[in-house]
């Protein structure tokens, strides 16, 4: 059993399911946690993806800023622990 | 969206590793760091989805390369590695990422360093610079268990030797070669120091790899003198099970 320390990713890996919700890319929002006020990227959230579903912890206090479950049709997002998120809309993709 | 690619060609990197040519119709383009989901189904329904960077530059052909590293006791990278044959199709989803993306655009020096198959995303990063004639300074950390492990080693022996060429350190971790100038060890301030652009030129780093190796990577740039938030970072490792 891997220790709960090292046991975890970034958003960057979450993006790919986040991406079925929000049409913008979220690992280059910037987001506040509602715990600390600590304001990063959302790609240096840890993110647990070994549970049912995907659980993002704040880098800095490690408290929960997002949920996302899918149980069938549905999909459940909880954003209790993100005060606000930053989305840049020149974030866009290239068309080769 | 998924989308149903089909294989084109396969190409070994290492005895563990395989690059993938998916043709991806509709491809609407990529940046370099960018990533898909690859979706496998089995005949009984059963699916699962894991994550792998794009390892080509973006081009005008509705195609992308995969370089995919066989994990122990994986659940899907041994299919991709060893089952899957030209004319096979996958779903594929992306491209995914904004975060951690080389632009063509940017001109600030730029520090590349990659644990193991981490280099795959920054390797995307070093082709687009390449393609693109763009001049920004590029240096390369690698760290890598052994010679036989390394990636792309024959397109980055030429690259370093380029006009505006990068500047490759490898650093082996278990085996390294007789003339290597360092025992075999992990990354190191004393490395870092050697390998990597001084904080004064504020270059981007960009560190890819399993999350053990991105954080004490990132520790020892940002003890440099490196702004964190001058340091982009990705992870991967066997917890991206996913159903």
């Amino acid at each position: 059993m891997t220790s709960l320390a090292s046991n975890y990713l970034d958003g960057n890996a979450a993006a790919g399911e986040l991406s079925r919700i929000f049409t913008m890319d979220l690992t280059a929002a910037e987001g506040q946690c509602a715990h600390c006020g600590a304001r990063k990227r959302f790609a240096d959230a840890h993110v647990y993806m070994q549970s049912p579903g995907v659980v993002a912890r704040c880098a800095v206090c490690q408290h929960v800023l997002l949920r996302l479950v899918s149980v069938r049709q549905r999909v459940f997002l909880d954003l209790r622990g993100v005060t606000y998120l930053c989305l840049d809309t020149d974030h866009v993709q290239p068309s080769v | 969206m998924w989308r149903v690619a089909t294989v084109v060609a396969l190409r070994d990197e290492t005895p563990t590793a395989r690059t993938l040519t998916l043709d991806v119709p509709d491809w609407p383009g990529h940046f370099a760091g960018q990533h898909v989901d690859v979706r496998v189904t089995a005949s009984d329904g059963y699916s699962a989805v894991r994550s792998y960077s794009i390892a080509s530059a973006p081009d005008s052909q509705a195609q992308i390369e995969l370089t995919i590293e066989q994990l122990p006791n994986g659940e899907v990278s041994p299919y991709l590695t060893q089952v899957v044959a030209p004319g096979d199709r996958l779903e594929v989803r992306g491209p995914i990422g904004g975060w951690f993306v080389w632009r063509t655009e940017q001109t600030e020096p730029v520090q590349l360093i990659a644990g193991g198959s981490g280099i795959v995303p920054l390797m995307a990063m070093i082709r687009s610079r390449a393609s693109a004639g763009n001049k920004s300074q590029f240096r390369l950390l690698y760290s890598v268990r052994e010679p036989g492990a390394i990636f792309y080693r024959d397109e980055l022996q030429t690259l370093s030797h380029d006009k505006y060429s990068v500047g490759v350190t490898y650093a082996y971790t278990r085996k390294s070669p007789k003339d290597s100038p360092r025992p075999p060890g992990r990354i190191d301030a004393a490395l870092i120091a050697n390998a990597t652009w001084p904080s004064a030129l504020t270059p981007t780093c960009y560190v890819c790899g399993p999350t053990s190796f991105v954080e004490s990577a990132t520790d020892l740039v940002s003890a440099s003198g490196i702004e964190r938030d001058k340091i982009r970072t990705e992870r991967f490792g066997s917890t991206g099970e996913r159903k």
